[in-house]
């Protein structure tokens, strides 16, 4: 285990995902998501004229960029940075102003009705505790990997070493750390 | 994440939030130094209880947690076989079956009122057990037990069947036979001695080569194939997809094969014909293990690539390759069985080409081929004899006969209540959680079928479409709140599993065994059910077998020792066929008067402006049985029309809008979206099965999407087994 400051990401096997969707269902049960919301999605994109065809499934989320325009367009901190590099909000100081989700490229922010904004959390309340994020443990296809790119040896960072990854709008700069094996 | 204790992360942790914010020029927010607690949902079961799925059929093992007497989770339980951890959408969306507020609540009984209008009014228990134990009765008396039919769909099914043949009839059928997966288990009996079940068992895992024929695996969601799926390609395996739809799985074949609607024979003699033209089959397996290779030979002869092309619009040099793809894999080259396979009423036909193919590729009883299971063999509970021997189903029209089934026909029976079709009337009908308006074809004549009977009873844990033409409906306990037969599959690894309660049934609503037991008593059929409860009845079988019970209450499964499945592991297959041996060609066949070897018929062409129906799954939905509920249906509401974008153009048609579907005998579809798109034929057209419901108590399912099954008007007649080919109905596609 390195010792050197964690960085939390997630790499999704496009390869392997059906879009079946159970990570979204998961998500939203393991984390209450009110009716009518969720955390994470999937995109299937299908490119090209019949019968050439190709097709990418992408189950989406927060990318917990390492430079937040949700933080920094935050005015009450409380969207922040928090272990691992993870981009929480702290509901108790969210006042629902929606800044974060103007500011967001990904889209992966919505209003809980309690108030606040609402996201993708890695599910950091389970990693405390030593399990994977919801959406990873129930992955029937095992797309989703959850770990620390800071480790060399762990599961995220041995695949970006051997495969090819992407991820989504490069060019806002945001260093998102969702990455994307085709 | 292995190797973080608590401890360790909580440090680290404080040092990274405020590294990075420092790193991304935060400093000045002192609030972002805050110490901010992670926010834990608080969705953890204070009780986590170990049962198993009935979203599908499939059976995995799950974990439910309860946390103040409210299921708040379903999550995958590692120790199950099937589930491994994992699950699928429709799994994780259970308690949106538990929590449905359309569920049946209490027992309702058909009352004339005046003005001739018919209402259901809500009974107690004893007075609705009480009116069907009458009937049951009065049924026999006149006209003997064997005028009772019980269609049933689920595992709770169990102890219907147990009553219906502690009554008297073993008329007793469901929708998954001759509406789904029968002619695939005719056709693999026929040639290997051994049919493939649910699961199936198939070694998906290690397979090297996959060639699926119009299965639509990824968007048909069974856990642990689909988990296996994904491990074949995550190790390399190759893909070869024949769809007229590019379907999710199409999506990661090296080959996909938009073949024409009902032309699959012709491509896999195809296939048959290049494997032996060019010597790439499986020869030692094939003359140990088979018979009938010369007759084959000699019938694919003329079978060529270029033969099949006009047919199946497959380029030859395309078959050519794909062929010696799939050989270059073997044997753990496995050509798919498929599970739906009520296509086109050659259905027995094709799936025989599919399992000699098989038999060339030498993928029988091989490390990724099909595999052979074993089964934990579990002793009965004790009870009182079955008395009767009843007579014969009467699930043929009368003077036919269907030679090769080994199940008896759902859609027979449902005909045999027409007064005077079959051999005799079936006058009552008891049915349990299979909605037969939409699982079977014909709705309308099922409609007249209903009318003809004495007494109808339905049991089932929603208000579906069949239960509006019940004389009385039972509302059941859900799978969580139940306790049912214990699952014991065959399987690579021999196993047992329990379905216990993880909360107190809901409303009145009662678990099945109990309704079941209920009704035995009232019709002097209590010493056939002589256990406390089901609880009981599954302990009992497995402590029996000499397991531990303890293990399978906390664990929700038992083990049994795994034997050899494949040949590679040592095991010495058997064929339980009449020769002993894999039969390329079928005497059995041929004594019942059909083709010993498939022969492939050009499939009727869609009339002019119209497309041929082919309908399908979706990985949240199984059937018409999950639409209603709220969770699944926030990820998918509502069906949608594909079809070939080049072709809404011409039609003048907007991707979108809502457009209905019209049917040779014009039947007319509910409003369903239009998808436009690339994915699909222009001769055909497809849609998600299960949508379009509309009955008034399905609150949330009501009005969306359509229906296929009131477009099949027609079916084409496996005449080998009775299975009831649906893929033959052509649409013209309008604005709604």
């Amino acid at each position: 285990m390195s010792n050197s400051i964690q960085r939390f990401a997630m790499v999704v096997d496009t390869r392997l995902c059906v879009a079946c969707k159970a990570c979204v269902l998961a998500c939203k049960a393991e984390n209450a998501v009110p009716d009518g919301y969720a955390r994470d999605w999937l995109i299937e994109e299908v490119r090209g004229q019949f019968p050439h065809l190709a097709a990418e499934n992408r189950s989406e989320r927060c990318n917990h960029c390492s430079r937040p325009p949700c933080v920094a367009s935050c005015p009450t901190g409380a969207s922040h940075l928090a272990q691992g590099g993870a981009v929480l909000v702290t509901h108790g100081k969210c006042t629902g102003c929606k800044a974060c989700i103007a500011s967001c490229p990904y889209d992966a922010r919505y209003p809980h009705p309690a108030g606040y904004v609402d996201k993708c959390t890695f599910c950091l309340h389970r990693v405390e505790a030593g399990k994977l994020p919801a959406c990873v443990e129930v992955c029937p296809t095992s797309c989703l990997h959850f770990g620390d790119l800071s480790n060399q040896d762990s599961d995220v960072s041995r695949l970006l070493r051997s495969r090819q990854g992407k991820v989504l709008h490069p060019e806002t700069g945001c260093r998102p750390n969702v990455y994307f094996l085709a | 994440m292995s190797g973080l204790t608590r401890r360790q992360f909580i440090k680290i942790g404080a040092a990274t939030a405020g590294a990075a914010a420092a790193g991304s020029g935060l400093v000045t927010r002192w609030w972002g130094l805050d110490d901010d607690p992670v926010h834990n949902p608080g969705t953890d079961g204070d009780r986590v209880v170990p049962t198993f799925c009935e979203l599908c059929f499939w059976k995995c093992g799950v974990l439910a947690h309860v946390r103040d007497g409210r299921v708040t989770k379903i999550t995958g339980n590692p120790a199950h076989p099937l589930s491994r951890g994992r699950l699928c959408p429709r799994g994780t969306g259970g308690t949106g079956l538990l929590y449905d507020p359309d569920r049946l609540k209490k027992p309702l009984m058909r009352r004339d009122k005046r003005g001739g209008e018919q209402v259901f009014e809500e009974v107690s228990w004893n007075e609705a057990l009480d009116f069907t134990a009458q009937h049951l009765i009065g049924l026999k008396d006149k006209y003997g037990p064997e005028a009772l039919a019980l269609y049933s769909h689920g595992y709770g099914g169990s102890w219907f069947k147990h009553l219906m043949q502690a009554y008297g009839s073993k008329n007793i059928a469901a929708p998954s036979y001759a509406q789904c997966r029968g002619p695939r288990e005719v056709a693999f009996q026929l040639t290997f001695g051994a049919s493939l079940g649910s699961p199936e068992v198939l070694d998906l895992e290690n397979s090297r080569v996959i060639t699926l024929i119009g299965s639509h695996l990824g968007e048909n969601m069974h856990n642990t194939q689909v988990q296996d799926f994904a491990s074949a390609i995550d190790k390399g395996a190759q893909l070869i997809v024949v769809d007229p739809r590019f379907s999710t799985a199409a999506g990661k074949a090296r080959y996909w094969l938009p073949i024409k609607p009902g032309t699959d024979i012709a491509l896999l003699l195809a296939w048959m014909h290049v494997l032996i033209n060019e010597g790439l089959y499986d020869r030692e397996y094939v003359e140990k293990y088979a018979i009938g290779f010369d007759a084959l030979r000699e019938h694919v002869k003329d079978k060529t690539p270029e033969w099949a092309y006009t047919h199946t619009t497959i380029a030859p040099d395309v078959i050519v390759e794909t062929a010696r793809v799939m050989a270059g894999g073997r044997p753990a080259s496995l050509v798919h069985p498929g599970r739906h396979v009520v296509w086109y009423g050659d259905d027995t036909q094709r799936s025989r080409a599919i399992a000699i193919l098989n038999a060339l590729l030498g993928s029988y009883a091989r490390k990724g081929g099909i595999f052979v299971p074993s089964q934990l063999k579990l002793p009965k509970f004790p009870y009182k004899a079955y008395e009767h021997h009843p007579k014969a189903p009467p699930d043929t029209p009368k003077g036919s006969s269907y030679p090769l089934a080994d199940e008896t026909l759902a859609h027979g029976l449902c005909m045999a209540t027409i007064p005077g079709t079959a051999n005799y009337d079936i006058k009552g009908w008891l049915v349990y959680g299979t909605n037969l308006l939409m699982a079977l074809p014909q709705p309308e004549e099922v409609k007249r079928a209903i009318q003809a009977l004495d007494f109808m009873a339905v049991v089932d844990v929603l208000p579906a479409e069949i239960t509006g033409w019940a004389d009385v409906v039972l509302p059941e306990a859900t799978y969580l709140e139940r306790c049912d037969e214990i699952d014991n599959p065959p399987w690579k690894v021999p196993f047992a599993a329990v379905r216990q309660p993880v909360v107190e049934p809901m409303y009145d609503s009662k678990p099945g065994w109990w309704i079941a037991r209920e009704i035995a008593q009232r019709l002097g059929l209590s010493d056939f059910f002589p256990w406390k409860d089901s609880l009981e009845y599954a302990i009992h079988r497995v402590h029996e077998a000499g397991y531990d019970c303890e293990q399978l209450r906390t664990t929700g499964v038992v083990l049994g020792k795994a034997k050899p499945t494949t040949i590679e592991d040592g095991l010495e297959p058997v064929f339980a066929t009449p020769s002993g041996k894999i039969e390329l060609f079928s005497q059995r066949i041929a004594d019942a008067g059909f083709d010993p070897i498939p022969c492939f018929t050009p499939p009727e062409e869609p009339p002019s402006g119209q497309f041929r129906l082919l309908f399908g799954r979706a990985p949240t939905h199984t059937f018409a049985r999950t639409t209603n509920n709220r969770m699944l249906g926030e990820i998918m509401s509502e069906n949608e029309l594909w079809v070939n974008a080049t072709v809404v153009a011409e039609l003048g048609l907007q991707h979108g809008e809502k457009v209905v579907a019209i049917n040779q005998d014009g039947v007319r579809s509910q409003p369903i979206r239009l998808k436009a798109t690339q994915r699909i034929r222009t001769d055909c057209v497809y849609m998600v099965h299960g949508f379009g419901h509309d009955a008034k108590g399905l609150t949330f399912a009501r009005n969306r999407g359509a229906d296929d099954a009131r477009l099949v008007t027609r079916v084409k007649v496996d005449p080998l087994m009775g299975g009831t080919g649906m893929n033959v109905n052509f649409v013209r596609v309008e604005k709604a």
